[in-house]
Order: structure tokens, then sequence, then C-alpha cells
């Protein structure tokens, strides 16, 4: 079918994604979140708003969390870009998706993936992080399910796993808290 | 039965799902893709309220890529609601529009793009009406009709019921108090925005996957609205994103997008925007509230009389439900012999009010909870003690003719009384302030009882509310088909783990198919805290139907009585004689070749329990869950900011099924609330919403979200699966009235109104200072005479109706 006059410039673009090299024909304007999920067939990016306000949509560029309902792919070539679909490495969780998925910290999910993609960054930053600054890294999350307590108690039991400090206990562990 | 012989109850398991959910494989309604599936748009009213005096879709219809343009003349003329009392909805209103927001045409196209523009091509000639922004303005207009139905001009629905003489119940109290409240309307916010996609086959039969609630209801409307039959419509609830109750309605983007698939022949996607998810609302009622109670010197209730009004919006959705929601609970807490409710709900051309999580019960409970609070202080009363005093009596009727079964306030209060340390921290009334410089610190208490389920469903029928049909697989795997939708509460889970507790097997060799009208018997919906119980009680109903089959099998087998066998780790065997029992996986292939296919059905019905009277369908419930809540937080004289440092919440659930999942919704209720609380509002500035963003919609973050102590109190009702009451929606409500009270006691000033914001709090010091009263809260009622109630006699005190004596059992 023909387009009108108006029709959007599109460009080629490279992406690694999730360790992947992946390439798109897409409109210029067209968001990260867009390309992921429309395009890349990554649909475990999640949105909200679209209009970077709820965190929902967040990725790891680089190991720092964008909100990728803001950013623009073309100016992410060459870049490292994570998604919830490349947490898990070889067909093991990673820590961090164990705890949540054992403490009952995805309750509908949907802003899961973007809250396990900022903890991801937090705790390779700073790997046994206080309660305070779990909190104060999550602050552009939102969460509706939760009341955030199980989202923070998993973060935690999650980086104490990573640094070696706690038993491999499973669920059992949360509810002992 | 004790906790220790269950292997899978009241273990704190993983949800079945929550592997998908953190591996981003969970599939939401948006992430569907169909081949050639369009794309389509809603074109919304910017007018509050106006005729439509003309529609052209030509332009939008030449745009290059759009492949069908509809409008309400492309609908059959079929007016639908969920409450068959409230049929005044309109997918794509025809003649007029009633609110900001109203859909009226809809394009399908290649992309979401084209067929945004292609709605900016279509051209509505708006005839403007004056809009009634507010119940004053509504009652003071009635030539101005938003509807030609109700009990009186822009009355939705009026109700007045009388049980007992509150007049003598007031002349024979030691204290009579009236207070006056607000509670401003607010939304659910879920994260997910809703989506659907339509796909209309070439065998001209209908599948809708939508991020919906009540698949049921939705699919007996669409083959109402679309006239066509409902055998040829199938609903497939996709796994939701957070519903809270915004999803309980069939909504215009649903339809249109079935509309649209039918028309050119693909499938159809439709999201909405934030902002649509702000307009499309459903949300909690604003109402205002006037309450009057008597009390006695030692603090009991001699009788109460409640009145409200809410601020229904443009449209009926569950609004008749949530008007004799606003007045049926509040008896079913406290000892309360003599209760009168008058309520009325007043459209108004704003975004229609629905259900929200406590449906229609947060209002009169925080009216009912800060006045309670008074009455504890000019008694000269501990309000834990006197809330202690008349917690109401389990297996008793309530005045409004409720049956209630098990009651765990007084253990969730003395749990909650310890726990916080209220002995130590509250210190009388008028003690001297605690806390340095202008930051004061304060405690607060208040309980709250919700039901477990609704008695009726929107219809009335005498079918079952749940269903489900179980099969046994060769291999050992069971097969649960049920209606249920899972919104992030469990539902899949714990249809998992009830019938895998009582086969004796593993919860993971359960696969559980859900919320599929085609596949799946009826669940009414994930709304009213009807679930787990509901869908629980079938699903223990079918596996114990198998187990039955199995034993017969078994027992034949081993020659011995079916009664002595148990299952138990995926055997079923004599417990003295365990090295004989067969795996569960040969106990089926047994079965299967003496009874045939192994596939059974369980079916639950709520005990008919309706108080014989008008209106007496709304508030009865198998049985009523508990919740005390203890809040500690400080206040900023200076500022009027309000920090909240613990929130402590008992919360009597029957039974924890699942404990994690239990605590999961307790503490989203707690956080839920302080968002009402503190900060959520719905409020519009002339005639659109002032807040439609996530950014400029206030909600807590985890800043915001203090420390959540949760307690769990289980009292084993008889009418729950083993035990279990609700847990999702009780333990919200007692949270904004604990604030309240805490800020009363912190800085010694009322804010009668939700939400508390810091403005509000400094309003209040600010008259403290200058000597006037230190309230902040409405200060006038409306111009309304309610009709005459209807006087019943309080069945206050009497025995509670039969126990588990219901239908299908």
């Amino acid at each position: 079918m023909n387009r009108g006059p108006d029709e959007p410039m599109k460009a080629r673009i490279e992406l690694t994604v999730n360790g992947e090299r992946r390439e798109a024909l897409v409109p210029v304007h067209k968001t990260l979140l867009e390309v992921l999920r429309e395009d890349l067939d990554l649909t475990g990016t999640k949105h909200g708003c679209e209009l970077g306000e709820c965190g929902t949509c967040t990725v790891l560029v680089d190991g720092e969390p964008v909100l990728s309902c803001l950013a623009l792919p073309a100016e992410l070539e060459g870049r490292e870009i994570l998604t919830v679909e490349g947490l898990a490495q070889g067909g093991r969780l990673h820590p961090l998706q164990r705890a949540f998925a054992e403490l009952g910290a995805a309750q509908c999910g949907y802003c899961t993936p973007g809250i396990l993609l900022v903890a991801r960054a937090l705790l390779e930053a700073t790997p046994v992080p206080t309660r305070e600054q779990v909190r104060v890294a999550l602050a552009g999350n939102i969460c509706r399910c939760t009341g955030y307590t199980k989202i923070l108690d998993a973060v935690e039991l999650a980086a104490l796993r990573m640094a070696g400090r706690t038993p491999v206990a499973t669920a059992a562990a949360g509810s002992a808290r | 039965m004790n906790k220790h012989e269950f292997s899978v109850i009241g273990q704190p398991l993983p949800k079945i799902d929550a592997w998908a959910k953190v591996t981003g494989e969970t599939r939401y309604a948006d992430d569907l893709v169909l081949p050639r599936m369009a794309h389509a748009r809603l074109l919304r009213s910017p007018h509050a309220h106006a005729r439509i005096a003309a529609i052209d879709t030509s332009r939008a219809a030449a745009l290059p890529g759009v492949y069908a343009v509809i409008t309400g003349a492309d609908l059959p003329p079929v007016k639908f609601g969920i409450l068959p009392v409230s049929q005044d909805e309109e997918a794509l209103c025809r003649e007029k529009v009633r609110m900001v927001g109203d859909a009226v045409a809809a394009v399908a196209a290649l992309d979401e793009e084209t067929a945004e523009r292609a709605c900016e091509l279509v051209e509505v000639t708006y005839e403007p009406l004056p809009a009634l922004m507010s119940i004053e303005e509504s009652l003071a207009h009635p030539e101005v009709r938003i509807h030609e139905y109700g009990d009186g001009p822009n009355v939705h629905k009026s109700v007045a019921l009388q049980f007992g003489d509150v007049e003598a119940a007031f002349a024979a109290a030691d204290l009579v108090r009236e207070d006056v409240f607000f509670y401003e309307g607010n939304t659910h916010l879920p994260l997910e925005q809703h989506a659907a996609v339509a796909h209309w086959g070439p065998d001209d039969k209908l599948t809708l996957w939508s991020s919906t609630q009540t698949p049921h209801y939705v699919h007996r409307l669409l083959a109402k609205i679309l006239a066509v039959p409902a055998a040829h419509v199938r609903v497939i609830a996709a796994p939701v994103g957070g519903g809270f109750g915004g999803k309980l309605d069939p909504f215009a983007h649903e339809i249109a997008a079935c509309q649209l698939s039918r028309l050119c022949g693909r499938p159809v996607k439709i999201a909405l925007t934030r902002e649509e998810v702000f307009y499309v609302h459903r949300g909690r009622h604003p109402v205002l509230m006037w309450l009057k109670t008597g009390f006695t010197r030692a603090g009991d209730i001699t009788g109460s009389h409640l009145r409200t009004w809410l601020d229904g919006g443009a449209y009926g959705s569950y609004g008749v439900a949530s008007t004799f929601y606003t007045g049926a609970i509040n008896p079913v807490t406290y000892k309360m012999p003599v209760y009168k409710f008058e309520g009325a709900r007043i459209f108004t051309n704003k975004p229609p009010c629905g259900p929200k999580r406590g449906h229609g019960t947060p209002q009169p409970r925080f009216a009912l909870e800060c006045q309670i609070d008074r009455a504890a202080e000019q008694l000269g009363l501990d309000p834990a003690d006197l809330r202690r005093r008349i917690v109401a009596e389990p297996y008793t009727k309530t005045a409004n003719h409720l049956t209630v079964t098990t009651i765990g306030l007084g253990e969730c209060l003395d749990r909650v009384v310890e726990a916080s340390g209220w002995r130590e921290k509250w210190r009388g009334w008028n003690a001297p302030p605690r806390g340095r410089g202008p930051v004061r610190r304060g405690v607060g208490i208040a309980c709250s009882s919700y039901m477990t389920g609704a008695g009726s469903a929107v219809y009335w029928n005498n079918m079952p509310h749940s269903g489900v049909v179980l099969r046994a697989d060769r291999g050992g795997g069971v097969a649960i088909l049920c209606g249920a939708t899972d919104i992030g509460q469990g539902s899949d889970s714990i249809l998992a783990y009830l019938p895998a507790e009582v086969l004796g097997i593993d919860p993971k060799d359960v696969r559980v198919h859900p919320a599929d009208t085609d596949l799946t018997p009826v669940d009414l919906g994930s709304y009213s805290s009807r679930v787990t119980l509901m869908c629980g009680v079938a699903a223990i109903q079918a596996a114990t139907r198998l187990r039955e089959v199995l034993f017969q099998a078994v027992a034949a087998k081993l020659e011995v009585d079916p009664s002595r066998l148990v299952a138990r780790d995926r055997k079923v065997g004599v417990p003295d004689d365990w090295d004989r029992a067969l795996t569960f996986a040969q106990a089926v292939e047994l079965g299967e070749a003496m009874h045939g296919v192994l596939a059974f059905a369980g079916s639950y019905a709520p005990p008919k329990r309706a108080g014989k009277y008008k209106g007496g369908g709304v508030g009865p419930s198998p049985c009523y869950s508990y919740s005390a809540c203890v809040v500690e937080l400080s206040v900023d004289e200076d500022t009027g900011m309000v920090e909240l440092h613990d929130v402590w919440l008992a919360h009597d659930v029957g039974r924890a099924l699942n404990p994690l999942l239990v605590e999961g919704q307790v503490e989203g209720s707690v956080y839920m609330g302080i968002g009402e609380a503190l900060m959520e509002e719905q409020v519009f500035r002339k005639h659109v919403h002032k807040t439609p963003s996530m950014l400029e919609y206030k909600s807590p973050t985890t800043l915001e979200t203090p420390a959540i102590h949760t307690i769990l109190v289980e009292t084993d009702d008889p009418e729950g699966p083993f035990g279990a009451k609700e847990a999702g929606q009780g333990p919200l409500l007692p949270v904004m009235p604990a604030i309240a009270n805490a800020i009363y006691d912190a800085v010694g000033v009322r804010i009668d109104e939700v939400p508390i914001t810091s403005e509000k709090v400094l309003r209040a010091l600010d008259l403290k200072r200058q000597g006037k009263p230190a309230r902040v809260g409405p200060e006038k009622l409306p111009l309304f005479t309610f009709k005459t109630p209807l006087v019943v006699e309080s069945a206050f005190g009497q025995p509670a109706d039969a126990i588990t004596r219901r239908p299908f059992a």
C-alpha cells in the first residue's frame, strides 16, 4: 500500500541487544521501547506511560538504567543494551530473578522487568546496598501491587546471595521475615 | 485440620507464574501479535456535555493506510452497562457525549500513527450543553439532564434503609456525635494500560483477548452489544497487569476493536494511552458523608445513622452497587444494634466512578473510624480499648441482616497493639507533644471488615459463581480449567495449590488454564474478593471427586477399603503399608481403566443469605475478613508534611493458604491506602482531568512507603477453602482513618477529608493557632431530600444462618 507524502523517514539501525547484533529498518522517530517491542520481538519490556514517568520501560544501556520510551535507537548504536530477556544467562536465572520469584515480589508482574534491571544496575555499583540505598535506586519505578516491601526484600536477598553471605535457601527464607 | 497436616497449604511457595513474570515471558494483551493485525485508535470527545450534530468520516476513511472507520451508526443501537439496572453506555456515542473522553469514532489502520492521524481527520460537529461538574451543580440544575433515567433529575440512585429505631437509640446514648466527612475520588492507576486484540474470523466467530478482570461479563455483553450469538463469541482474559477494579466493565475500546475487525477482515489491536486510562476511570467515588452515632459512657454504640452522597460521574457502571456498599459494611465490624442508611448517587459530566479496591466501603470506614476516635476522646477512653470492647460477635447477624461467621478482630487488635508498642506510644488524650522542634510524632488506630465475595452475581441467576473442570492425565499431571482471572493476586496459583493439596501431588504437576470463555467454566471475575474462596471451593470439590475415583481404583488393586487410603508425596496408599503405595500416575491409569476419562467438575455458589428486604442483596457474603491497623508518623508543623514511619496491620484471613501471597495483598493494600490517605486524587480543572499523567497524579514511590509490618490471624472459617477468607481489599480500609487519627495524636488537628495534603494540615494548624476549631473538612451538605426509608426490624444479635448450606455443595 502506498503511503502518503508525509511518510516518515526510515533509517537502518544496528543495535547490540542482550549480546546479539540486531538490525531494523525503522522510522527515525521511533523510540527504543517501540523498536524493542515491535521490531525485535522483545515484548518483555513493558510500557506504562510513554512519557518517562513510571519507570516501567527501563532497560540498561552500557549498564545504566535508561527509560526506553524516551530513548532514540539511532543514538544508541554501538552501545550494549540489556533487556529483561537478557538477564538470565545460559538458561540460569539471575539471582534477582530467582529472589523476585521466590519472595512474591512480582504480583501482576508488569513493572517487574524495569525494576529488575534497575536493581541489577544498583547491585553492579553497590554489591550489598542498604535498604535505604535500594529505596532510592527504585524510587523512579512505580509499582501498584506490592507496596514495594517484597521487592526491597528480594533485592536484598539477591545481593546477599551474590555476595555469598547467605545460605542458598528457597522461598522459606522470605516467609521468615 | 491442623496446620502441620497440610503439605501445600500454608507454605510460602512461589506463584506458579512467577518464573514467567521475572523473565518477561508473560504475554499481556498488548504483547499479542497476530498476522495481518491492524491497529486501532478511538476519537474521544473534547466536550464534557454536548449534542453530536454531525460526524463526517470521509476524510479519515480516505487516508492511505486506513482500513475502517466507524461511528456509533455502525454499531447496533444498543445501550449497555455492567449492571442490568444501568444500561446507559454506548461504545461510540450517537447523539450526545456526557464527558470529556467519551468515544465517538474509531479507526483501524496499518499502524497506530496512521490510525491516530485518521482520528484527527474525523470531523465532529458538537453543540455544547451546560456541563455539570459537581453534586451541587447537578442537583441545582434539574433542567439539564445528563441521563433520562434514575431516581430524579441527575439522581442515578437514591436508597434509604432503616433497621430499628435510630432516634430511640440516640435518646438512650450518653454521647451523640454528628460529623461530616469527605473522601475525594481517586483512580486505580494500574501499570498496564488497557489493551485488547479482536479477531473476527472468516467463520464469522469472534475472539477477543483483553486485559479484563471479568471475561464472563464481557462475553455476555459483547454478544448483546454486537447483536451476535454469545455462542460465537470467545473472550480470553490475558494476564492482567494490574486491575484493582479498573478493568471490570466492558469498554468502548474492546467493542470498537471487535467491530473494526469484523469490517476490515483482520485482527485489530487497540491499546489505550495513559491519559485515556485516566478518563476510562471507574475508580473511587468522591463521597460526602454525614454520620451520627450514639455511644454509651463505656463506649458501646447504641445506634448509627449514615448519609452518603456519591459523585458518580457520567455513567452508571457499578454505581448502584457502590451506593449500597457505602451503607452495607459498617455494621459488620462492631456491635451496632440499630442502623439507618441513606445514600444517593448523582450523575456529573466527569468520567464514571465504579469499583476500586474496597468498593464503596473505604469512604464510610474513614468516617466511622475517625468518629470513634473523637468519641473515645470525649469519653476519655483509649481508642484501642474502646474498639476491643465493641467488636462484633461471631456467628450472629448484623442490624442489616448480614450473617457473620468467624471474627478475628479482637485478636487482630491485640496483636497490633502489642507489635506497635501502642501502650507506650499512645500517651492519652491531650498528652504533651512527642518529638523535637516542629516535628511531632503520633500514633493512630483503626479497624475494618470486608466481604469475601459478593453473595449475588451482577445479573440474577441460580447458576454457580465459579466452576472448575479438572482432568487427570495418565502421566500424573492434572489440568485445571477455570474462568478465574489472575490479576496478579495469584488466582492461577491458588487453583494449583488446592487440588495439589487434595491429591497429594506437587503444585508443579498442575497446569492451570484460566479465563477462556470457550474452554473454562464460568467464574464471575476478579472482584469483590471472591476468587480464592469461590474458585477454591470449586477446585477442592473437583479434586475430591477425582480422589474418590482414584481411591476406588487403588483400593481394588491393593484389596483394601478406600477409606484407609491417603494421597501424599505423589502416591496413593495405606499409611501403615506405604511400601505398597502406588504412584499418583499409576493411580490415574487404574482410575481411567475403571471409570473412563478422568474429568471432574466442581461448582460453587454462595449460601443464599440475602436480607429479605429490597436492597438486601448487596452486602451478604460467605464470610468477612477483619483488619486492625496502627500507624506511627511525624507531622512537621512548619510545612504540614506528613512522614509515615511504620504501619502495623493485623489481618484475619481465616487461613493463609500461602502466607507470602497474603502478605503481598496486605502490603499492597496498605500501600494503596497510604496513597489515598495522603496524595491521590482524581480531580478536574474546568471540564478536564487536572492530572492525567503518572507524573502529575501523585502516587507513593518507594520513598513514601514506610515499613509495613504484617500480622496474619487465622480463624479457620467454615465457609472458606481450608478455612480461608479474603485478603485483597480489607487491609486497605483501616489505613486512611488510622493515618488521620495519628495526625490528630501528633499535632491535635482533625482533617476530615482525604487526601490529607500538607496544605490542609497547615490550614488546620493555622486555625488551631487562632483558637478556632482545628479542623479541615467539608462545611456544608447538599440540599437533597432522601426518600422515605424502608423500615426493617434490626436483625442484630440473631444467630447466624446455617453454615455451609449452599447450592452444589
